[in-house]
């Protein structure tokens, strides 16, 4: 499988008060054509950040520090901002955790859709009528394929007149609108109950499927990463602490933390055992020493642990930041 | 007899009416956010009560604390009836019953100290005041893991598993017996989350506390409830000992809602599933008969008519479903 | 693993401190509170300060102009006005009134408006359609009219302006109060407060009212600019204090006959309204950043 994105060496910072935060600190990432990528980590992990990032929509006080970004066989960080935007939406698409404030209150889901297609399908006829007709009839299509009924009436509706799992599809209907070859879903179902999260979950799955698009699938939940995603990235503190197929990652974890966070999920099946939950809780990320940063929570750590650690093979596809990869196998 | 028992809880909200609705009397819209609902905890136990947004299992909650005034019904803890309680006797009964929140960001006063926040069940209660409520206070903190050095910092000083923490201690100053967990681990992350759970099942053990625990989570319900109850509009569809509704739930909903769980160790194409169509009705204007049969795969003509009744499937297992008796089961359709 | 990573801290400092930081690094905003701490100084100091006695006529010194002009005495700096008083010690017996009344009224107007918003915020139903009725109607009338009814219904005097003020004033800090309470009350902590057992007042008091108080503060600092004017307004035409009594309004009122001829009389009394009022914007602008996390970064 080709390769559509790659990210090396990623660093984003933000300028706070109390100091300078890396927020994405040397991440690098591949994500194959046609594959899904999860992305989990906790809040402050700098998994949203690190997509940010490779978006383009780091804002002040933020930046991208170093690192590259090769989409497609084009560097990203090399743009110009026009560029870039005209990447971002029909290229990459993102969809946002919260749909309610991602979509405007202001606009017709129908505007919402044509405004994406406008501005960035060029193969859209010329003539006013048909182009009308053309935006009309793919919008269609696409809340069809999103799995919302009755789609011609619902095009004319404001997002308030939709309940939250249609507001999630309606937003993945717009990332989808001009045929991405990559669609980020940052958190999509966090917002929603578990029926509603399994209906969109899958239709994420099946789109991919039809479309052949690569999706990257940010979330907190590994119960929604071992069910929909190829391979699994895991990140603390702003680094990529574990990686490699999900069955594998998932099935032995070989990163203490990853090990920590797969103990932590309360399972029926573990009724009456005690739970083993990782102690402490997440650095904080101002002036944090170049020394592995999971070393205070880690039941295997040693004074050889506070150096710098890159990551090692552990496995074959798979890698992992951790000195102590010999006992966890 | 159980510690907790509620019989026939009700919570209705009327919309304002209109002036038109006012002169010809008609009630307007209501909402039924709990209706009927009766179940019982025993002492000691953890009742797990588990449903989707909006099925009004926080307003059960708050209703039996009387922390919303039920619109109908009975809720009787240890002999008493709360519900015929006149204030200053429901004021006591405050010290018996507790409540653990959500949000550990809005359900701490952010311009109180911890050492006020914590106390003020002492102080309220005339439990006790000054060096003595300061030492209760600061031994209830380090029960839960915090510093007694923390008594006098404000709740932004803390994270958010931190404040959870400052919340369960604000429960326990005043020695409750029944504490209402409503979704006290839903806004932190894993690691935190598993933390707080450990902590509130130690606590239960060495206190002899007894919960009620409301999740959306079916996780973490099943992880640590001994029983567990099914709520969909505002009414309990299942009710039984965790393993049996978990293991072979009867309710139509239990099961589409038992097999959207993401799972771990099982892929999308192993296991069986049940995909619910739509969404959640308004509970303004929630379907007559069945509440469940515009979503449910079984729903047949009855269902659509008639309420199904609670039925006793043995084993302390109830439902309420109309189609029980056929034996049908979603879940071994789909295996 | 060791106690203290759990027990790490994100941020040692109050808000009320962090607050109050924000506040002291606007530049604009300190250099306002000095303006208004020289003001406080001058009205508290007035008579060691003051060059001239404020109420004593001199016809020979009528309309003298200021000091640095031809035929001017630096004895009386700012120049005379009509009845030969010295305007610059006017100007300075002047503040006293001005911020007598301002803070008068606005404390008066802030206590109302906060037993009464806290009233209609928490107890709702009745309570709430009754006060909202009345602010409701208040606030149809226009301020300045309304007040000098008042006034020719009461007759001149300075407890009069007060109330006259504050007769309408409470309804500003009543709105924000009550609709901070209606925000407030719904939140967990104060449901926390009740399931452990705390009445109306525990809750109204100690959960509720330090929650709100900064944007009341803040509202109160901007509305005591406006209490300024109106109270000058008020004195301009001539229904504030009684003569010979200084006051700011009634000085530019008396200035008028001579605008063409004598300018200095208007003017001066006029810079220092402007000077008080602009100064106390500034300051609550600043108040209002640093106390409004909405308007923090």
């Amino acid at each position: 499988m080709s390769v559509l994105l790659e990210v090396t060496n990623l660093r984003t910072e933000f300028a706070t008060r109390a100091g300078l935060v890396r927020a994405v600190d040397g991440v690098s990432l591949r994500v194959a054509r046609g594959e899904c990528l999860g992305v989990v980590g906790e809040s402050g992990s700098g998994k949203s950040v690190t997509f940010s990032s490779v978006m383009g929509l780091v804002r002040s006080p933020g930046r991208v520090a170093a690192g590259t970004i090769h989409f497609d066989g084009r560097d990203l960080r090399g743009l110009a901002p026009e560029e870039m935007r005209a990447i971002r939406g029909r290229d990459i698409a993102m969809t946002m955790q919260d749909a309610l404030t991602a979509l405007n209150p202001a606009l017709t889901v129908g505007e919402q859709m044509a405004e994406v297609m406008i501005a960035h399908d060029d193969t859209l006829p010329s003539a006013r009528g048909a182009r009308r007709s053309a935006i009309r009839d793919r919008s269609v299509e696409m809340l069809g394929l999103v799995g919302i009924p009755a789609p011609e009436t619902r095009l004319r509706q404001y997002p308030h007149e939709f309940s939250g799992g249609m507001r999630q599809r309606i937003m993945i209907a717009i990332a989808l609108t001009c045929r991405p070859q990559l669609l980020i879903a940052d958190e999509p179902t966090t917002a929603l109950d578990v029926t509603i999260q399994a209906q969109v979950l899958e239709l994420i799955s099946d789109i991919r499927a039809r479309l052949g698009m690569s999706v990257v699938l940010i979330t907190h939940d590994l119960g929604v990463v071992a069910e929909h995603c190829d391979r699994v990235m895991v990140m603390y503190a702003g680094q990529v602490v574990e990686e490699g197929p999900t069955d594998q990652v998932i099935g032995a974890p070989r990163h203490p933390y990853t090990r920590g966070l797969l103990a932590s999920i309360p399972r029926p099946a573990l009724r009456g055992q005690p739970i083993r939950p990782i102690v402490g809780q997440v650095p904080d990320l101002v002036g944090l020493p170049p020394q592995c940063r999971f070393h205070s929570r880690c039941p295997l750590a040693r004074q050889g642990c506070l150096v710098q650690v890159p990551m090692l093979p552990a496995g074959p596809g798979r890698q992992a930041r951790c000195l102590r990869l010999e006992e966890t196998s | 007899m159980s510690l907790l028992e509620v019989t026939g809880l009700s919570k209705h909200y009327a919309g304002r009416p209109s002036l038109v609705q006012r002169v010809t009397r008609d009630p307007g819209q209501v909402v039924r956010a709990v209706n009927g609902v009766s179940l019982a905890v025993e002492r000691g136990e953890v009742l797990g009560l588990i449903g989707e947004s909006g099925c009004g299992k926080s307003t059960l909650g708050r209703a039996i604390l009387r922390l919303h005034e039920p619109s109908a019904g009975r809720v009787t803890f240890d002999g008493t009836e709360v519900t015929a309680l006149a204030p200053p006797a429901l004021k006591a009964m405050r010290r018996r019953m507790q409540i653990i929140f959500q949000d550990p960001y809005a359900s701490l006063n952010p311009r109180r100290t911890v050492a006020e926040i914590v106390g003020l069940p002492l102080a309220l209660h005339g439990i006790a005041s000054g060096e003595e409520a300061r030492e209760i206070t600061a031994r209830v903190l380090e029960r839960v893991g915090l510093k007694a050095g923390q008594l006098d910092r404000y709740p932004h000083q803390f994270s958010g598993g931190q404040r959870q923490r400052i919340g369960i201690a604000r429960a326990l100053v005043s020695n409750p017996e029944f504490i209402v967990c409503d979704e006290p681990v839903s806004a932190l992350d894993v690691s935190i989350q598993a933390q707080i759970i450990a902590l509130l099942l130690e606590l239960k053990r060495d206190l002899g506390l007894t919960y009620l625990f409301i999740s959306h989570d079916i996780s973490v319900i099943g992880y640590l409830s001994d029983r567990v109850a099914v709520m969909y509009l505002g009414e309990i569809v299942e009710t039984g000992p965790v393993a049996a509704v978990l293991d072979n739930p009867r309710h139509p909903y239990t099961q589409s809602l038992l097999s959207a769980v993401p799972e771990i160790g099982a892929r999308r194409d192993r296991k069986a599933r049940v995909r619910l169509q739509g969404d959640l009705p308004s509970p303004l204007n929630p379907p007559k008969g069945c509440k469940f049969h515009t979503r449910c795969p079984l729903a047949t003509g009855i269902c659509r008519s008639a309420a199904p009744q609670t039925r006793d499937l043995g084993g302390a297992h109830s439902a309420a479903c109309h189609r029980l008796d056929e034996g049908l089961s979603l879940l071994e359709g789909g295996r | 693993m060791t106690d203290a990573a759990i027990l790490s801290v994100p941020q040692a400092e109050s808000l009320f401190r962090r607050n109050l930081r924000d506040f002291r690094r606007n530049r604009l905003a300190m250099a306002s509170l000095i303006v208004i701490l020289v003001f406080v100084v001058m009205a508290v100091a007035a008579p060691l300060i003051a060059p001239q006695d404020p109420n004593e006529t001199d016809l020979l010194r009528r309309l003298q102009p200021p000091g640095w002009a031809p035929g001017g005495d630096w004895a009386y700096a700012l120049g005379c006005d009509g009845l030969g008083r010295d305007i610059l010690s006017r100007i300075i017996y002047g503040a006293r009134i001005s911020i007598f009344i301002g803070l008068a009224v606005i404390f008066l107007a802030t206590g109302v408006g906060i037993l009464a918003g806290l009233a209609a915020g928490y107890f709702r139903g009745w309570v709430d359609v009754v006060i909202s009725r009345v602010v409701d109607i208040l606030l149809g009338f226009p301020y300045l009219i309304f007040a000098i009814g008042l006034m020719a219904m009461m007759g001149p005097g300075l407890m009069n302006i007060v109330l006259a003020l504050a007769y309408k004033e409470w309804v500003i800090p009543c709105r924000v109060v009550r609709g901070e309470t209606l925000a407030v009350r719904e939140l967990e902590y104060v449901e926390a407060a009740r399931a452990l057992g705390a009445g109306p007042r525990h809750i109204m008091w100690r959960e509720i009212l330090p929650n709100i108080l900064s944007p009341v503060i803040v509202i109160s600092t901007i509305r005591m600019a406006n209490v300024i004017i109106l109270e000058a307004s008020l004195s301009f035409l001539g229904l504030g204090v009684q003569p010979p009594t200084a006051s700011w309004g009634s000085m530019v009122s008396d200035g008028r006959a001579f605008i063409l001829e004598a300018w200095w009389v208007s003017t001066f009394p006029g810079i220092a309204i402007l000077l008080l009022v602009l100064a106390i914007n500034v300051a609550s602008q600043g108040l209002r950043d640093a106390f409004d996390p909405r308007f923090s970064e």
